[in-house]
């Protein structure tokens, strides 16, 4: 049985996360066909033809497609994947958007943000903010799964060729419209690709204060992440939110600043390789988790910790 | 219009939850329950609403054990108007609810049916999403901001590169993000009247619901525990241990 990947893409672009769940799909085994589905979308399928590892690229090119609204995405995949033995789309805003409706219109559970395969029908995923780990089991005729992205390596987006086929049985539902959209500008590596990670948190004292955070990760070549306390705080906007809640990330580095470490902060950082964290409270939780830790003024250090990188 | 709200009996945000010895789950005896936090969001919402004059009666709903009470009488007390509790002691997987919530829609017909994104036990964002496949209706997931305009509802949702707005045919199905309000607290004689509210008991069986799964639980371990780390004197000492010793800059 072959596995349908659904490409994570901007129409113009193939996004990362599809190569991390391409691998994910490797370690199931099968013929892997990824399907993208958009509207003027030729240049995200052709790159996905590249994609190491990937057999076939189906492609629904459609009006009713070019925001990927689940109303009209779902019922299409949902139909393809009955001949699938396993659907997978990456864990992000886009994935757990659309695939639950996909599981639901095929009468199946899915499983959400795996981040190990044990078997074809065997995987691991995180339960209560990655406090546990459950290794859960499907009797399901088509495995719908989304899949942390930071579990999986990316494929190598070069070396394959695969063929690519136009599907058609895309459709306006009629029942959602696109009206607009609010993207967050930013030059520096998206946060959950980055290797290096700076997050500030409550301790930052305002969002001004967040220029010496960005003057080291400019220095590092970081992407700068927060906490939730940060974000309802107002330092920065909501899109840069670290844990449970927000993004999920696993970078080579990861720096907390001015953040104590709570529990849902924790489930988004903790899988990362090395953590460094600097807080004046030396009984902040977060030391129980950092490699390194430094008792300090983040005024102080943060500004030293430029100028010594 | 009417609303339903769902809400969830989840162990408390702030425990620290501890994997059981022989790996069967996490241990939940004698462990503080509350309402998720994202469903104490969409009851915030719906009350909102009715305060706007938009919803004119709010409509509760649990799925899980008897406890569950607890919880529906607390969104009593934060202003819904009735509760319905659909028992069940298994713990039943998003699939299952969504079923029985469908069923709930079903008699209860109600334009706007709101949800957290995700309960913080199984984190598996799923519900919502399935009752909009289950129902046909339209979903505004991750919700930051809701505003109901004639037969359609506006909803910016909180998405990976920043906001995005989606205009929905009512009825429609909202889940919740964190910052789409801020929840109140149920006052004392909120929390006394909430005790006259109606209240109904019903059962999967009765709704006419199968909650079988495809998929089972295995195992539940804890996660690999970090190794414990150094306190470094100075940021010269910072810079040279992350150089040197663990060679990530």
């Amino acid at each position: 049985m072959a596995i349908l990947v659904i490409a994570e893409h901007s129409n113009a672009a193939l996004s990362a996360a599809t190569l991390n769940v391409v691998t994910a799909a490797q370690k199931i085994g099968g013929d892997i066909h990824v399907l993208v589905a958009g509207a003027g979308c030729a240049a995200a399928a052709e790159a996905a033809a590249k994609v190491a590892g990937v057999s076939k690229v189906l492609v629904a090119d459609d009006a009713s497609l070019a925001h990927q609204l689940p109303e009209n995405l779902a019922p299409l995949v949902a139909e393809l994947g009955k001949s699938y033995s396993h659907i997978l789309a990456a864990a992000t805003t886009t994935g757990k958007n659309f695939l639950p409706r996909v599981a639901a219109a095929l009468d199946v559970d899915q499983i959400s943000e795996i981040i190990a395969v044990e078997s074809a029908d065997t995987f691991k995923r995180p339960i209560y903010a990655g406090n546990a780990i459950a290794t859960v089991q499907s009797s399901a005729a088509v495995k719908v799964i989304t899949v942390r992205t930071t579990g999986f390596d990316a494929a190598a987006a070069e070396g394959g060729s695969a063929a690519v086929e136009a599907v058609a049985g895309a459709a306006d539902a009629g029942k959602s419209a696109f009206v607009g959209e609010e993207l967050a500008k930013s030059d520096r590596p998206e946060l959950t690709a980055a290797k290096i990670v700076v997050s500030g948190g409550r301790g930052m004292g305002n969002g001004d204060n967040f220029k010496h955070l960005y003057a080291l990760a400019d220095k590092l070549g970081a992407a700068v992440g927060a906490s939730r306390a940060a974000v309802d705080a107002g330092f920065v906007p909501n899109d840069m939110q670290v844990g449970q809640t927000g993004k999920i990330v696993a970078p080579q580095l990861y720096i907390a600043v001015g953040i104590s470490g709570a529990i849902q902060h924790l489930a988004g950082m903790k899988d990362s390789k090395v953590i460094v964290a600097i807080n004046k409270d030396e009984e902040a939780p977060i030391f129980q988790v950092a490699d390194y830790g430094l008792v300090a003024d983040l005024f102080e250090a943060v500004p030293e910790l430029e100028s010594l990188v | 219009m009417k609303v339903l709200v769902a809400v969830k009996r989840v162990v408390d945000y702030n425990v620290k939850v501890r994997v059981k010895a022989d790996n069967s789950g996490v241990d939940l005896a004698n462990v503080k329950m509350s309402m998720n936090p994202f469903c104490e969001i969409a009851v915030e919402e719906a009350v909102r609403l009715k305060e706007k004059g938009v919803a004119s009666e709010i409509v509760v709903v649990a799925v899980g054990p008897n406890a569950a009470q607890e919880q529906l009488r607390t969104a009593l007390a934060l202003g819904a108007d009735r509760a319905i509790l659909v028992e069940s002691n298994d713990e039943l997987n998003s699939l299952a609810v969504a079923k029985v919530l469908k069923a709930v829609v079903e008699k209860e017909q109600p334009q706007l049916v709101i949800l957290g994104k995700q309960a913080i036990d199984s984190d598996n964002n799923q519900t919502g999403q399935m009752l909009g496949a289950l129902t046909g209706m339209p979903q505004g997931t991750f919700a930051s901001k809701v505003e109901v305009a004639g037969d359609k509802v506006n909803v910016t949702r909180e998405i990976d590169g920043g906001l995005q707005t989606v205009a929905l045919s009512l009825p429609a199905i909202v889940t919740t993000d964190l910052r789409l309000n801020e929840p109140r607290y149920a006052s004392l004689p909120n929390i006394m009247k909430a005790k006259k509210k109606p209240l109904e008991t019903l059962t999967p069986d009765a709704l006419g619901v199968s909650t079988a799964s495809t998929v089972k639980t295995l195992k539940v371990e804890a996660p690999a525990t970090r190794s414990a780390g150094i306190k470094v004197k100075s940021v010269a000492e910072l810079v040279e241990k992350l150089k040197n010793e663990a060679k990530v800059i």
